[in-house]
């Protein structure tokens, strides 16, 4: 222990004789710590926030649009529309083993919504009961989403978004009271819970109305879905279940399952690999911005060893001339440069939580929806652990160099030295 | 005075005609300044046995610090053979060189090389700490060498709240800590007044009447008369070796 405190003792007076340029050293260590705390707990604000709005859509789900065929099948000319009916939707979740759930969509962008006096032109969707996992529609408290009986009845039941239920009814309650459909009296049944979408198709969420598809049928004639959406039983399956469902549909349509036209898939698992490659490269961009600064501060660092190290030439001659080994050289100028590069490191990381935290405060208070999609910025464990480790690797690396330097004269020469 | 240590340990073996303490054969060492070359020691040959007293003298630029470098493994010959103790030391690893430094030369300079930011006693106990000596024994030992060169009470000083001639004693006790085969000393009265001279070379003569092997750099024909060999330097051979009356 004295050893140590000695050894620590033998050069601490290094960076006694040049305090200004200390200071200012460690002051670019704890800019560069800042720094790199805030880029990185950005880029995981960023990272969380576009998580859950990827989220608001739906998790790991595929929807398909139907096409034309683009390859002549079976003595049958290419250029013919597919189409999809409800009944498609059982006989994929039959044929289809590795599908969890599916649900047909039927759209009518144009229905006119009265309540009272209000009356709006809105988007009106019918659908199975499952589009409720599937797309996760969770009714507000003290409602519910479409059932299954909701379904075989054909009820004229309705499921608010949540935007749509204030502009139609305001701050009443709307659960339970009638709304009129296309001059068709409905009870609302739900209201959506509010949640972030950052992708869609066919508007937000929150912005229609939706009731079974049953009901959508009869009440509008149609015949042929507008979209069908399904999960497949885990995302290793996804790509199998693409296959046996384009097999499926293409025996009984008579398409080619390898004609990529005849449906359109929208594959947000996909998507969310590939938003994780996007991340994972901002996140790397972020921190090497930040390394940089911080390796800007190391060469301050190692300067400053580099002249202490010359300053004291001659008292590490003397050291040698007692008989220290390497070790004792280099070692208190290598723990004089970590300790140095930590006491800016510390008040950096000091700096930073407070300013990250003062920051998601005001983005928490903030309505705009650029600050919300940027997200509010956040310290994780691997952001602290990344930023300790730079610093002690700096830190090393500043002092190394040094080191080496005054290791290698000859105690001669070192003795010589004035 | 009483110093412990090398008397039992040297007693037979300084007259014996085996192997010497230190042995150089043929020493060049060139200094290599970009531009010129000096030659500051040009085969030089000389052989010290144990509990021998001596003394180099020669004008100025002769070589002496630079032999005194080479005898203490502070530097390294270009050319030529040094054995210390019949260990041949061209070659010898950095560390390996550290080791002999720590434990078997003592060295005491002209001016001083106390280090400024230790006490005078952490100063003593440095060379002890490099060896490995646990704590106690460390402590110990540094008392004694204070009260050898008679500076109990000044332990705790730093090393400019010293005189000249108090920080030559620590240095010397500094020199003993770790029992060393010889002590180097470079014109060690050479910043001292004439009285703290007269009592550092009278120190030297105790030490080598204990047992102790010295080699003592000087200018002063006069302190070099105390020795009982002196070794006359000159262009980086020796010229003249004698014994003295
Ligand atoms: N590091 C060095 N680089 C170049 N030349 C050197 C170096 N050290 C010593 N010399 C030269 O080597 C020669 C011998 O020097 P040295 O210091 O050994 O002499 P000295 O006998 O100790 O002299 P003094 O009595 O003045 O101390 C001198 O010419 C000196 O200039
Ligand atoms: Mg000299």
């Amino acid at each position: 222990m004295k050893a140590l405190s000695l050894i620590v003792r033998l050069f601490r007076g290094a960076a006694k004789i040049q305090r200004k340029r200390m200071i200012l050293t460690a002051t670019a260590i704890a800019w560069g710590t800042v720094a790199i705390i805030l880029l990185l707990s950005f880029g995981e604000g960023l990272k969380r926030s576009l998580e859950t709005g990827r989220r608001g859509l739906g998790e790991s789900i595929v929807i398909i649009w139907m096409g034309e065929t683009e390859k002549a099948f079976a003595g049958l000319p290419a250029g013919r529309p597919i189409r999809l009916v409800p009944d498609d939707v059982e006989l994929v979740l039959e044929g289809v083993p590795e599908l969890a759930s599916a649900s047909g969509e039927m759209h009518n962008w144009n229905v006119q919504l009265v309540n009272g006096r209000t009356a709006l032109n809105k988007r009106v969707v019918g659908v199975h009961p499952a589009y409720r996992d599937l797309r996760t529609s969770y009714a507000q408290a003290g409602g519910r989403y479409i059932d299954e009986l909701d379904q075989r009845l054909k009820r004229r039941v309705v499921f608010l978004g949540n935007e749509l239920a204030k502009d139609l009814f305001g701050k009443d309650d709307p659960v339970g009271k009638t709304l009129l459909v296309a001059d068709t009296p409905f009870t609302v049944i739900g209201v959506l819970q509010k949640k972030k979408q950052m992708s869609m198709y066919g508007g937000p969420d929150s912005d229609r109305a939706t009731i079974p598809l049953s009901t959508f049928e009869a009440m509008f004639g149609r015949r042929y879905l507008s979209n069908l959406v399904y999960q497949p039983t885990s995302v290793a399956m996804a790509p199998v279940a693409k296959r046996h469902l384009m097999e499926v549909l293409g025996a009984k349509y008579r398409f080619d399952p390898a004609d990529t036209r005849a449906l359109y898939f929208w594959d947000t698992i996909e998507d969310a690999k590939m938003m994780n490659a996007i991340m994972i490269g901002i996140e790397m961009f972020l921190g090497m911005i930040g390394a940089l600064t911080l390796i800007i501060g190391g060469v301050g660092v190692a300067n400053i060893m580099f002249a202490a190290v010359t300053h004291r030439t001659r008292e590490i001659g003397v050291q040698m001339a007692l008989g220290a080994r390497r070790v004792y050289i280099t070692g208190s100028i290598v723990l004089e440069s970590v300790a140095l590069t930590f006491a800016g490191g510390v008040a950096g990381i000091g700096i930073g939580v407070a300013v990250v935290q003062a920051l998601a405060a005001v983005q928490a208070r903030a309505k705009s929806e650029a600050m919300e999609f940027l997200g509010a910025p956040t310290i994780s464990i691997p952001i602290a652990v990344t930023t300790v480790t730079l610093l002690g690797l700096i830190g090393l690396a500043a002092g190394y160099f040094p080191a080496r330097r005054a290791a290698s004269v000859q105690p001669a020469d070192a003795l010589r030295f004035e | 005075m009483f110093w412990n240590g090398k008397n039992g340990k040297n007693g037979g073996k300084s007259e014996g005609n085996g192997h010497h303490l230190i042995d150089l054969q043929g020493i060049r060492k060139v200094y290599d300044t970009g531009a010129v070359k000096v030659e500051a020691l040009r085969g030089l040959d000389l052989a010290v046995r144990e509990n021998e007293f001596l003394a180099i003298v020669g004008p100025s630029g002769s070589g002496k610090s630079t032999l005194m470098n080479i005898i203490g493994c502070l530097d390294t010959a270009t050319e030529g053979s040094y054995r210390l103790r019949g260990e041949q030391v061209a070659g010898l690893t950095i560390d390996r060189l550290a080791e002999i430094r720590n434990k078997r030369v003592g060295f005491v300079f002209q001016n001083f090389n106390l280090l400024p930011q230790l006490t005078a006693f952490e100063n003593v106990e440095l060379p002890l700490l490099f060896k490995g000596t646990p704590a106690r024994q460390r402590r110990e030992r540094v008392e004694l060498l204070f009260e050898q060169v008679g500076l109990s009470d000044r332990m705790l000083h730093r090393p400019v709240e010293l005189s000249g001639g108090e920080m030559q004693r620590v240095a010397i006790a500094r020199a003993l800590a770790c029992e060393p085969d010889i002590i180097l000393a470079d014109e060690p009265t050479g910043n001292l007044d004439t009285t703290s001279g007269r009592d550092i070379i009278g120190m030297f003569e105790d030490l080598w009447r204990k047992g102790h092997t010295l080699v003592l750099i000087t200018h002063d024909p006069a302190i070099a008369r105390r020795a009982r060999r002196i070794v006359n330097v000159q262009d980086g051979t020796v010229v003249s070796d004698e014994a003295v009356a």
